[in-house]
């Protein structure tokens, strides 16, 4: 009897591991094309967007509006790491992943054990390229692939970890910290490809797109955003903006001199991928400086929507939604590709939540402009966007005089300019649900007076050039909103306000339920349909991370980051000012500092055991 | 241009054997201010200083910011602000430094800008870098040190100083001299 039991115990326990070895296999092979067949089990969350398609939508379903009320901490994690945590860990079988703010720690957390360290990587890196990190030292998280695990450093060092020993498989040096080109992107893998973007656009980089081979780190291609065709990758005659071919040296055109060199196109954002179109698409950012005089012409491709072949890197089409920017209204934020009909016929599209305060939809297939509307009321340096396809400024902003900070001139200072530099909406992604067919949108309310001055550029040092003051948007005291929108007819369906802005990455779900975090620390639990809060949470710290969820042994948790930092970290923690609001409202908005401190801990929740 | 960074150092050192002399009167004078009394008594072209010939700020009974002060404020928020917040508030990591004026005197701010700071520890990494061959601060080190000053008396309030002294002509010579 005993025998026999000890037999079949032995037979099942083999039945059992061998169970284990499949899934550890198929989970090790899970890199290159498998990972567009991985990213479709919802239990995992195997990149930082959670899909190729930036949708964040989750069709996890236990956790539903009538339940949500009931959400409780399941355990905890603290990351040991004071500074702003942004994006959100991955989860791969029995096992999460978490990255850290520099000095870019990643855990391996077991998840059958409380979040038990499995292992725990930490670089060695030169603590020298902390004062170059704009904006504090954040990082956006890891991507996985091919067994392996994808870390890129402040210090552009991008590392290549085996998932499950944490041991570095490849190591290779993407850019150069000593003139201010640093890593805070989280990277991702397409196929055979780790795409990584680099950081920098207030050092005067020259920004780039780059792919690296999975399993040796060897690059493959690197697209910059700003230079000679060449450097570009584009063709001349097949590369389109606006369905026309964009011609020999269209960013060379668009620049006095040698000032593309140092002139920016930051590729600091999120990137997204279509694997039946074969195109990949991500944002650049700021022309350098931040001061329009010193750069004449459109500064061409930065603040570019990117289409481009993975395996070539070249671009198919190209849109540039600010052109000489003279805001800071960096265009890296998240592309989201749905799919959606417009008058009775399904659209590939592209949804994108700009800086600049405008919502794009476009055709992903062939870069048409199909809908650009403002997505805060409070909007005001451009009047609209050109939509009229015979005009030749089609596509561009109608800029209004007072509010441009080129018209105005350098030493003047540009009052009342909405949205302020940190945008309607910054790298925190939105999220879409194909249930309401809504996206879901984290947003800041802050205007600005913006004083561009002459600035000389010293390699690795703050090229900048301008003075500005952010303040509330008029009419009001709350420094942020959630908003439900309408892609297709580029309305807001409904809006939350809060007090600070929204910095935390958005998440939806099966269940209807639409998940944000606060700069005061709260995780919020809104109904998809209404926006109806149907719960809350106050976490150890502001989240400047994104929610996402997962399911494991059956059940499904919903995770988030907290640690306040980040531009919001530096804007908010003082409080902010209106400087023409008279000196009765002088400190009448309150400090961030006030409601939350430094800390790295990430929060697991989950629905109580029945 | 490297000379002209170079005389601006040797600027900074010469003040510096002065240091003892100016920090020891200023803790007689002023608790809140390292550099000691802020009170100007000298103007050359436009620019202020106190009894020891620190760099120092004017203010006019109608709240009128002379010249430097206004400088250093936009140059405070263009090269200093992501890292020390607006208004030399601090930020979620930098210090506020219109509190660290009240310990740092002229002479010891001068050299934290140009040579750095690190404070690096297992909870913390906290790095300032050398800006001493950055010319949109170094250019500027007076009139910057100038804001804070005010900022940290509480002689200047949050904000951009709403009306400032006319731009001094000795100003733009010496802007285009050092910015090159």
């Amino acid at each position: 009897m005993r025998r026999s039991s000890w037999g079949l115990g032995l037979t099942a326990a083999a039945f059992l591991l061998s169970a284990l070895m499949v899934k550890a296999a198929t989970a090790q092979n899970a890199g290159s094309d498998d990972l567009v067949k991985a990213q479709s089990n919802a239990a995992n969350v195997v990149m930082p967007t959670i899909t190729y398609d930036n949708q964040r939508y989750s069709t996890l379903d236990q956790i539903t509006a009538e339940n949500v009320g009931k959400l409780q901490a399941a355990w905890t994690f603290s990351t040991g790491v004071l500074r702003g945590h942004e994006g959100a860990p991955l989860v791969i079988g029995d096992v999460m992943y978490l990255h850290t703010p520099f000095p870019n720690i990643v855990y391996a957390l077991d998840l059958n054990n409380d979040g038990k360290i499995l292992w725990k990587y930490q670089p060695s890196q030169d603590a020298s390229v902390v004062p170059v990190m704009c904006c504090d030292t954040v990082n956006r998280g890891l991507a996985y692939g091919d067994g392996k695990i994808f870390l890129h450093q402040a210090d552009t060092t991008l590392v290549a970890l085996d998932a499950k020993t944490g041991k570095p498989v490849w190591s290779i040096k993407t850019g150069n910290p000593g003139k201010g080109e640093t890593g805070t992107s989280a990277p991702m893998v397409v196929k055979d490809k780790v795409l990584v973007g680099v950081s920098g656009g207030e050092f005067g980089v020259q920004g780039w797109l780059a792919a690296y081979s999975i399993s040796d780190g060897k690059q493959v291609w690197r697209a910059y955003s700003v230079g000679p065709d060449s450097d570009l990758l584009v063709d001349p005659e097949k590369t389109t903006m606006h369905g026309k071919p964009i011609g020999a040296d269209s960013s060379l055109k668009t620049w006095q001199g040698d000032q593309w060199k140092i002139g920016g196109g930051a590729t600091w954002g999120w990137y997204s991928y279509d694997p039946k179109l074969n195109l990949i698409y991500y944002g650049t950012g700021n022309p350098s400086t931040w001061n329009p005089k010193q750069r004449p012409g459109d500064n061409r491709w930065s603040m570019t929507i990117f289409a481009r072949d993975p395996d070539t890197g070249i671009a198919k089409w190209v849109y540039q939604m600010t052109p000489h920017d003279e805001w800071d209204y960096d265009g890296v934020n998240e592309m989201i590709l749905v799919d959606q009909p417009i008058n009775g016929q399904t659209r590939h599209l592209l949804v994108h939540f700009d800086r600049n305060g405008f919502g794009y939809t476009l055709d992903r297939a062939t870069g048409e402009l199909l809908v650009a509307e403002k997505f805060d009321p409070a909007v005001n340096w451009a009047t609209k966007v050109d939509m009229d396809k015979s005009s030749p400024t089609f596509g561009r902003p109608e800029v209004v005089a007072k509010y441009s900070t080129e018209h105005n001139g350098e030493d003047t200072n540009s009052e009342g300019v909405c949205p302020a530099a940190l945008g309607t909406k910054d790298e925190q992604p939105a999220a879409f649900s194909p249930d309401t067919g809504l996206f879901y949108v984290p947003t800041n309310h802050v205007c600005m007076d913006y004083e561009p001055f002459r600035v000389s550029y010293t390699a690795g040092q703050p090229y900048v050039g301008a003075t500005l003051s952010m303040y509330p948007a008029p009419g009001g005291t709350n420094m942020g909103n959630f908003i439900a929108w309408d892609a297709r007819a580029g309305k807001i369906v409904w809006s939350l306000p809060e007090q600070f802005s929204v910095w935390s990455g958005a998440l939806a779900t099966k269940g209807g339920v639409v998940f944000y975090g606060t700069l005061e620390g709260y995780l919020k639990a809104v109904d998809a349909k209404t926006g109806k809060e149907l719960y809350k949470f106050k976490t150890p710290s502001g989240i400047i991370g994104n929610v996402m969820t997962y399911e494991h042994n059956g059940k499904q948790y919903v995770a988030v980051l907290s640690g306040v930092g980040g531009w919001a970290g530096i804007g908010l923690a003082a409080g902010l000012t209106d400087p023409h609001a008279g000196l009765g409202a002088a400190g009448g908005y309150a400090a961030l500092s006030n409601f939350t401190a430094l800390g790295g801990t990430l929060t697991v929740f989950a629905l109580p055991s029945s | 241009m490297n000379r002209t960074l170079c005389a601006a150092a040797v600027l900074a050192a010469g003040l510096c054997l002065s240091a003892g002399l100016c920090l020891s009167a200023g803790l007689a004078y002023a608790i809140d201010d390292a550099s000691g009394d802020p009170t100007a008594v000298k103007s050359v072209d436009g620019k202020w200083f106190d009894k020891d010939g620190h760099p120092t700020f004017k203010i006019e009974e109608d709240g009128t910011v002379d010249w430097y002060t206004y400088v250093g404020f936009t140059r405070y928020s263009a090269n200093c602000l992501r890292c020390h917040g607006p208004d030399g508030l601090g930020s979620s990591y930098g210090p506020a430094l219109a509190d660290s004026l009240k310990r740092l005197d002229y002479v010891r701010f001068t050299a934290t800008v140009a040579a750095g700071r690190q404070n690096v520890s297992a909870s913390q990494d906290l790095v300032m870098p050398s800006l001493g061959n950055n010319k949109n601060v170094m250019c500027y080190i007076g009139a910057i040190y100038t804001y804070l000053r005010a900022r940290a008396d509480g002689a200047v309030g949050r904000g951009r100083p709403e009306k400032h002294a006319p731009k001094p002509a000795a100003f733009t010579e010496a802007e285009d001299k050092c910015m090159g």
